[in-house]
């Protein structure tokens, strides 16, 4: 995928829709429709700023993306949601122009549209059901249904009349939500509905877990998320920031002392995972949750104003191949790095992150260096990184997860020279919650064990998101924050 | 927000601030300590040990010396201003039990963190030395509250100017050779920590010191406070901040807290040129 200018974009779908009779399209006219590319800044120009990359889609390529849709009667999408939005619907409605609508639609089933219309991995998701790909052979010309929600989500916004769900009358009722990530505000906001009284807990000074503090500004507007929350959160959902469950209150004390009837822990992810090999106690060798951290809750991207400082090497080496590597990889273009290399031990194919993330990365200028494991990382006599020594890797058996196996090819090894190093390799649980709160089972990793209904161990208290399932996706954990939802809700109904 | 109930000045670049935290003092225990941050925009988040808290006030107090940009804007803050956000009690607490002698060393501004954990080895019935010390005179602090608490107390500065002219590590020596020491609690700079452990460790005397590493969150997510204690990587802000001294490669803590000095002295130098101008103009 090449970078398309965004004129050039808008101008070939005006073209397109004035020859279009769209009144006698037949799924075959549907299929001809060209896959309308995401318009996004130049390449060069957005790698030195800080404003988001993608614009979104202009309303001529709605119209035409929207009418690539055969409206399926099975809605094979719907499945590969985890949220199950009725997909054919709201897209419908926006062919249709009826952008409200449509957005209402999504709205039934995910309260921060125009979040997972920029973040979900739509591919591996609806888009990887969409018998729009499947019949031209080619799953990356699905319908690009993240797009279409993300410009109907955009829409509404722009209109400052965002719909508020009814709220049930009050039931005198109360619940806690630990953590203010996707998993808690979708968990705050479906409690809310029942009218019971929520109370939300966040350790940050902000809200929003993963979303303020580790997806960059260049890929959510920070703007974006917080008009999300604040009209979720104007459902009238009581906020306590600062404040760390386990730490500031004990769990226990909320249900037994604070007269909480129900607690859900969304506490998301925890310490972030290292290699364990020689080098990375070094002086520039930081996890991409920190450097994330510093860059996007810190606003270290803006050093004349912020006073958290940033670690900006010349050269700097971004270790994984996940949507948080490519985040990393892209900030650290952004806070001056001047060549970015992404080292990853299997091939492209493997990568989970978002193949927009990937393309993007590549059009920016960062390097990748595929089938390459770092072996150690290298320092000066004053502690500091200077380069970094990998192996190559070839592809064998298939492991567990079923992707073939990375395995090193013996005295393989070469040195690049760098003077910074990100480790993007997942991370593992955050132990708070379990260590105070001896109740609630976890598995070997440290993971709060949940059942089918987001149910704990500890009576009335239920888990979702990256606490329960490690290192996931927003969507998932929305998915997860529902399902707790609907079970707090029925339990405290009886 | 925090209010700010009371500040003093402790010594030239040394301050202390009651502030309004209720649910921080109920929790809190020996050990444990906050993230204050000045205000949400861009100001940033340091870790605190907690010196003192007031149940019944619903107060903790802090005390930090001025280092750089962030601490400065902290030291300006005056009884009635707001901290915007404090975050606490964090970390584990230190375990307190009665274990016959404690010797409790602190160093220059870690006197600070000491003072509860001496204060708690106290009241769980025992015997507490404390060795306090300073470069000079002026920079000693809590001087008062850790004599009340001591049964045996020395203090020491480098330069001779009150007490030994020592290092600490020389009464701790004696301590140990003398025999019947339990336990030592070291807090202070990581290199006076780092030659404690090695003062302790050839008379097998159980030794630990809170680290004070650079952090972000302080919640167990970033692992920029990552040390390497008995050869594993460990996080000061969950698993710590007290480890078994005689474990912590303390070499590698000293090189990773100086990862961001060009940074933080371009950031203290810019900020304290413009306390002068702005001081300058006041006079004007």
């Amino acid at each position: 995928m090449s970078y398309i200018p965004a004129e050039k974009l808008r101008d070939e779908a005006r073209e397109l829709i004035e020859k279009i009779d769209f009144s006698a399209l037949k799924p075959k006219d549907r299929l001809a429709i060209p896959m309308q590319e995401m318009p996004a800044q130049e390449p060069s120009v957005r790698a030195k700023n800080i404003q988001e990359v993608a614009i979104g889609y202009f309303e001529e390529q709605v119209r035409l993306e929207a009418e690539r849709c055969l409206q399926c009667k099975n809605a094979p999408c719907i499945k590969g949601c985890p949220v199950a939005i009725d997909i054919p619907g709201f897209i419908k409605a926006a062919a249709e122009g009826d952008y409200q609508k449509s957005v209402n639609i999504i709205k039934n089933n995910s309260m921060l549209p125009a979040i997972c219309g920029r973040v979900c991995p739509q591919e591996t998701q609806c888009m990887a059901e969409c018998t729009v790909g499947k019949s031209l052979k080619d799953m990356d010309k699905s319908v690009a249904i993240g797009r279409i929600e993300r410009f109907v989500a955009d829409w509404e916004r722009e209109q400052g009349r965002m719909s508020l769900p009814e709220i049930a009358p009050a039931t005198g009722k109360k619940v806690a939500i630990i953590g203010s990530g996707p998993a808690g505000l979708t968990a705050a906001a479906d409690v809310r509905k029942a009218g019971h009284e929520v109370v939300l807990f966040e350790a940050f000074h902000k809200l929003g877990g993963v979303m303020i503090y580790g997806i960059p500004e260049f890929r959510l507007p920070k703007v974006i998320l917080d008009k999300e929350i604040e009209n979720l959160l104007s459902m009238g959902v009581t906020i306590k920031k600062n404040f760390l469950v386990g730490r500031t209150r004990k769990l226990s004390d909320l249900l037994e002392k604070d007269g909480f009837d129900a607690v859900f822990v969304g506490t998301g992810a925890g310490l972030p995972n290292f290699m364990n090999i020689e080098g990375e106690g070094l002086v520039g060798v930081s996890s991409a949750n920190e450097f994330l951290t510093r860059a996007n809750l810190m606003k270290a991207y803006t050093p004349d104003k912020a006073d958290t400082p940033i670690f900006t090497g010349k050269k700097t080496a971004v270790v994984g191949g996940g949507n948080v590597a490519m985040d990393a990889a892209r900030m650290a273009l952004r806070v001056g790095a001047e060549e970015v290399y992404v080292i990853y031990r299997r091939t492209e194919k493997e990568m989970p992150a978002r193949r927009e993330e990937i393309a993007h990365a590549k059009e920016e200028g960062i390097t990748f260096l595929f089938l390459t494991n770092p072996k150690r990382i290298i320092g000066d006599k004053d502690g500091k990184v200077t380069g970094i020594e990998c192996l190559k890797y070839e592809l064998g058996e298939p492991d567990d997860s079923g992707r073939r196996k990375p395995v090193e090819i013996k005295g393989s090894e070469f040195v690049l020279e760098m003077d910074s190093v990100i480790m993007a390799l997942g991370n593992s649980s955050n132990p708070l919650i379990s260590h105070t709160t001896p109740e609630i089972n976890v598995n070997r990793w440290g993971n709060i064990l949940a059942d089918g209904d987001q149910k704990t161990s500890m009576d009335r208290v239920y888990a979702g998101g990256d606490i329960v399932l490690g290192a996931a996706t927003v969507i998932l954990a929305m998915g997860e924050g529902r399902k707790a939802a609907e079970s707090i809700n029925k339990l405290l109904a009886e | 927000m925090s209010r700010v109930l009371e500040k003093t000045q402790l010594s030239r670049d040394v301050f202390q601030l009651v502030l309004e935290a209720p649910e921080i003092a109920r929790e809190r225990r020996a050990g444990q300590f906050v993230i204050l941050q000045a205000d949400s925009d861009y100001s940033e988040r340091i870790p605190l040990t907690i010196a003192d808290a007031d149940e019944t006030v619903g107060s903790i107090t802090v005390i930090f010396q001025v280092v750089g940009k962030s601490t400065l804007k902290l030291a300006q803050l005056n009884a009635g201003d707001v901290v915007e956000n404090v975050l606490g009690p964090l970390g584990m607490p230190t375990h307190i039990e009665k274990v016959g002698t404690v010797v409790c060393v602190g160093g220059g501004i870690g006197v600070a963190p000491l003072h509860p954990i001496a204060q708690a080895m106290k009241k769980a019935g025992n015997r507490v030395i404390i060795i306090m010390g300073a470069r000079t005179k002026e920079l000693l602090i809590l001087e008062d509250e850790m004599r009340a608490i001591a049964d045996e107390f020395i203090v020491c500065t480098d330069d001779g100017s009150y007490g030994r002219k020592d290092l600490v590590t020389v009464p701790l020596k004696e301590i140990c050779e003398k025999g019947g020491v339990d336990l030592a609690v070291a807090i202070g700079p990581a290199i006076m920590m780092k030659f404690c452990a090695e003062t302790t460790r050839p008379f097998g005397v159980k030794t630990f010191a809170s680290l004070n590493t650079i952090m972000v969150d302080g919640t167990g997510m970033c692992g920029g406070c990552r040390v390497t204690v008995g050869g594993k990587t460990k996080f000061v802000c969950v698993d710590g901040p007290e480890f078994d001294a005689h474990e912590v490669d303390f070499d590698n803590m000293m090189l990773r807290q100086r990862s961001y000095k060009p940074q933080e002295q371009e950031a203290n130098h810019k900020c304290r040129l413009q306390q002068a101008v702005d001081e300058l103009q006041e006079h004007k």
